[in-house]
């Protein structure tokens, strides 16, 4: 197939940035997305240009690596990764147009590649069970009820890709934030540090600027691990209560 | 081992003296290693802070030993290529994790996982590290339960076990088709408090370049920042690679597209040994290429074989769609020839068998590259919900590349590189020849022999990570004196210069060809010669046309851009140029090693059935290999074997047999 492409370049951080067009043809409909990309990129070095700049590693769907708009959409038209959606998914001729996710919390570094550092940092404020090495009890000794190990598997599952951010026209991380909480608060290793969690990650989430959830469910169409919106629900329940238990302390 | 010539020595390499490991205690196994943490120095809690400790890799042996050595007060400098410490290629893990709990009542044990493992190595690892890992392992579930990974429970709340290749107990402990997720996520977050403490100094985004050796001991590394360019010198105490497999020397393999050989290519080249280097997993269930653009191949994990059954026709050619093929011209070869262990022999076996009734022009799909997993049994056994259940998510991922629904037709598979059991040299405390130089997790040639048995390089990883790096490096850094390293000390500008010269001479070439299609070529020479079956001419083939191959790549090369900036072709014409040189000693490897183990088959060398024939009286041994210097071709000198003979007081070396 044939594509006309339309591809946000940028050389750095401080460039303006714009929108250049690519002609490619030779592109097999059982290629993945990513691989186009490097059909194109092979063909600019060859023109003495400058490849296209994205991020990815395990194309597998499950580092999270990836991740552009696609005409619009976080990922693109299927609720997956950009290293799992193939070019099958596309009509010879069309038109697509490759944008970084844009979101204030993630400035663009080149081309497609963003800096999702702030993921991290909220993580490292209270994204965790403490359990310092060589202190833990025989895995067997707490029994967890297959319900709420199912539940928190599939929060769990987030892959911190970002289209959530990416998708919201609020720039919100409500999905990501969500998902954390909700795997670990569930999980009885998990309730010492209960309040202190949802505080200090929400604390976060808003220093490094993302915005607030109105609602819009943009994020849950496009999270390619189908984080359900019901984890947001949970998140603010959560929060609602570890302000009242902090305030009773 | 008595003194005999070897096959290509004096042409391709010398033989050096002996090497022997002199840290495994001798005596009983199941003490070896209590008596060798009594016997380690310690280092006082308040002086801990004075060291720092250098850890290049997040993945499950980095991460693992990150957070470890920062809980216990080191500070630690650590270092990725992606852009976040979550990112690393054990993320993409699906299977499972080992362990000896015996939660099942059936039979199994410490000893038994340490038994499996030495016979599933085909008797070419080593016995103390082995019964190590096995004793470990128990304590790594419940150190992981402890974070929260969130592994399967039954529906009494009790941890779920699932069988692996290669065993007949069911020690198997997973979280659905994403357990290295877990795992690694349940490391990484361990990790993010130590980095929010302000106990480890995290650079995302930097790619070890080189390392730094003052006085014969390994004291820092150089780093190029992947967003900026910048070279960063960081010096330390000790240095721990954890940098993954090199199985992307083969180009298409299932590894993530950054996983490289490139930090410990450059320890090696600096004085640490490389030890069994052509040791390369296969395995046999990965999705079938489909066409030439691919660019990475996807595994479909091992786990499947416990309810997918593997398939061919009788017939040569028959190229009729699966369900129209009657049960009775349908050979299940490997129930057929493996009885005992079915659909779940190891993997080296399971590969070769599915090259075998290829080769025959029995195989199926596009190409004839290709055999069937069928899950049409388990689906009338199970019911389909509950076939969802267990592998929903592997289902889902075939039929997004295949655009074929596995629930309607079998899967078709064919085996793909996947793991390298070579690696780092390493003594008993996982250091490297080069004192204070350690390797950890799939970076050293690690504890699985000749061939990795399934869900034991999560274990091997964890178990490296959170329990043994803290202790030898406690014994290590408590055992010796260290004077600060002067940041202009000869020992560091010059590495500084080297690495500096390689990246301008890198971007100066401005060939006419780009650096993927060097890592093509360079993956098909290897995948040809030196891939499911080797023999002498092959590999004699492959070292001539590797030598060429890298006189090409300094000559015509094309890396746009500059040092200075994210520059993605840079990055890779690093990686690909170690990998050049790495695929060389592979293959020189390969035809020293005149016999067949494991993932390593030597055409010359098998029994009247086909089967791998192992040499013990001549190549019980690890193949521990040194770097000799540039040599006449631009690349490496014909590097030095040094032989560590393989000591087996317990599990006596036999034919592994699965019938
Ligand atoms: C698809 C797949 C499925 C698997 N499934 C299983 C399974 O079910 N069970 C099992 O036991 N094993 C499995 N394995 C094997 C297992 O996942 C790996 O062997 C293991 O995760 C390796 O962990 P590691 O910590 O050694 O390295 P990795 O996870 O590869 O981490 C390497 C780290 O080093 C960093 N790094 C590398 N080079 C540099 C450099 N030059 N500079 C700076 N940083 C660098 C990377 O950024 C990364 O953080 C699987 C492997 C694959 C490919
Ligand atoms: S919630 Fe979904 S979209 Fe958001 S980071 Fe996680 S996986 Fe990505
Ligand atoms: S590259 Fe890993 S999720 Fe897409």
């Amino acid at each position: 197939m044939k594509l006309k492409l339309k591809i946000w370049r940028q050389k750095n951080a401080v460039d303006a940035g714009g929108m250049v067009s690519y002609d490619l043809e030779g592109v097999s409909t059982d290629m993945s997305f990513l691989e186009m990309l490097d059909t194109l990129n092979e063909k600019l070095i060859m023109e003495g240009e400058d490849p296209v700049a994205f991020d990815h590693d395990c194309r597998e769907g499950i580092c999270g690596s990836c991740g552009v708009v696609i005409n619009g959409d976080a990922h693109g038209p299927e609720q997956t990764t950009t290293c799992q959606l193939h070019m099958r998914s596309f009509k010879d001729g069309e038109e697509i147009i490759i944008e970084p996710w844009r979101a204030a919390p993630f400035p663009v570094i080149k081309d497609l590649v963003v800096d999702r550092g702030a993921f991290d940092r909220i993580i490292g404020a209270g994204g965790y069970i403490t359990a310092p090495t060589g202190s833990s009890p025989e895995g067997n000794s707490t029994r967890i009820p297959k319900p709420d190990a199912d539940a928190a598997f599939a929060n769990a599952t987030c892959i911190g890709c970002g289209a959530c951010v990416a998708a919201c026209p609020n720039g919100s991380a409500s999905l990501f934030v969500s998902a954390k909480v909700t795997h670990l608060n569930l999980l009885p290793q998990g309730q010492p540090e209960r309040t202190t969690r949802v505080l200090d990650m929400v604390e976060q989430m808003d220093a490094e600027g993302f915005g607030g959830c109105t609602n819009t469910g943009m994020c849950t169409v496009s999270c390619p691990k189908e984080i359900p919106f019901t984890s947001i629900a949970n998140l603010n329940k959560e929060y609602r209560r570890a302000v009242q238990q902090s305030n009773k302390a | 081992m008595t003194d005999q010539t070897m096959v290509g020595e004096g042409e391709f390499y010398s033989v050096g003296g002996p090497l022997a490991d002199d840290k495994a205690p001798d005596g009983e196994i199941q003490t070896r290693w209590e008596r060798r943490k009594f016997a380690s120095k310690l280092v006082n809690p308040a002086n801990r802070r004075k060291h720092k400790v250098i850890v290049v890799g997040t993945g499950l042996a980095g991460g693992a030993a990150g957070a470890s050595l920062a809980e216990q007060g080191y500070h630690v400098v650590q270092f990725c290529f992606q852009d976040s410490p979550r990112r690393a290629h054990s993320i993409a893990a699906q299977g499972g994790i080992n362990a000896a709990k015996n939660y099942r009542n059936d039979g199994d044990s410490i000893y038994r996982l340490f038994y499996d493992t030495v016979k599933g190595g085909d008797f070419r690892g080593r016995e103390s590290n082995i019964y190590r890992l096995a004793e470990n392992s128990v304590k790594i579930i419940d150190q992981c339960v402890a974070q929260g990974v969130p592994f399967a429970r039954e529906y009494s709340g009790l941890l779920d076990t699932r069988s692996f290749g290669g065993v007949q107990v069911q020690r198997t402990f997973y979280a659905r088709g994403q357990t290295g997720q877990q795992l690694l996520i349940g490391a990484y977050q361990a990790l993010s408090k130590q980095i929010d403490a302000g106990n480890v100094e995290m650079h995302a985004r930097h790619e070890m370049l080189d390392l730094i050796i003052v006085d014969g001991r390994a004291r820092g590394i150089v780093a190029r920042n992947l967003v900026t360019g910048e070279l960063s010198t960081h010096l330390g105490d000790a240095v721990v690679l954890a940098t993954g497999g090199y199985g992307n020397v083969f180009y298409l393999s299932t590894n993530a597209k950054g996983s490289n050989t490139s930090a410990i290519w450059r320890a090696h080249r600096r004085g640490a040994y490389f030890g069994n280097p052509c040791y390369t997993q296969i395995h046999p269930t990965c999705i079938p290429r489909s066409g030439d653009h691919q660019s990475k191949l996807t595994l479909m994990s091992e786990s499947l074989r416990n309810d997918g059954r593997i398939w061919v026709p009788k017939k040569h050619g028959d190229n009729r769609p699966a369900a129209q093929i009657p049960e009775d011209e349908r050979d299940y070869y490997l129930e057929r020839i493996y009885p005992a262990f079915g659909n779940l022999v190891p993997r080296d076996i399971a590969s070769r068998a599915a090259k075998n009734v290829c080769d025959e022009g029995r195989g199926v799909g596009p190409g004839g590259q290709g055999v069937y997993l069928d899950f049409a049994d388990a689906i009338k056994r199970m019911g389909e919900p509950a076939v969802r259940e267990k592998y929903g998510n592997l289902f889902d991922m075939y039929a997004r590349i295949t655009s074929e629904n596995p629930y309607k037709q079998p899967m078709r598979i064919y085996p793909a590189v996947h793991y390298t059991m070579g690696g780092l040299w390493v003594d008993y405390d996982l250091q490297t020849t080069i004192p204070g130089l350690f390797a950890a997790g799939e970076a050293n040639f690690s504890d699985h022999g000749a061939n990795r048995l399934g869900a034991s390089a999560l274990m091997q990883g964890l178990s490296d990570g959170y329990f043994i790096l803290p202790t030898v490096l406690n014994n290590y850094i408590g055992s010796q004196k260290f004077a600060p390293v002067a940041a202009d000390a000869p020992e560091v500008t010059e590495v500084e210069t080297l690495v500096k010269e390689r990246i301008d001479k890198l971007l100066s070439i401005n060939g006419d060809r780009t650096v993927d299609s060097f890592h093509r070529e360079l993956g098909q020479i290897m995948w040809d010669y030196c891939g499911m079956a080797r023999n002498d001419a092959g590999l004699r083939k492959a070292i001539s046309e590797i030598r060429q191959l890298r006189e090409e790549f300094w000559k015509r090369v094309r890396v746009p851009g500059t040092g200075a900036e994210l520059n993605q072709s840079l990055e890779k014409a690093n990686r690909v140029a170690d990998f050049i040189e790495l695929g060389e000693l592979m293959c020189i490897d390969a035809l020293m090693r005149e016999e067949s183990c494991g993932g390593h088959f030597r055409e010359e060398s098998q029994t009247a059935d086909g089967e791998a024939e192992r040499q013990d009286d001549k190549f019980s041994f690890v193949a521990a290999w040194e770097y000799a210097g540039e040599g006449r071709f631009g690349g490496t000198q014909e590097p030095v074997l040094h032989k560590e003979d393989l000591i087996f007081d317990y599990v006596h070396p036999a034919q592994r047999t699965y019938a």
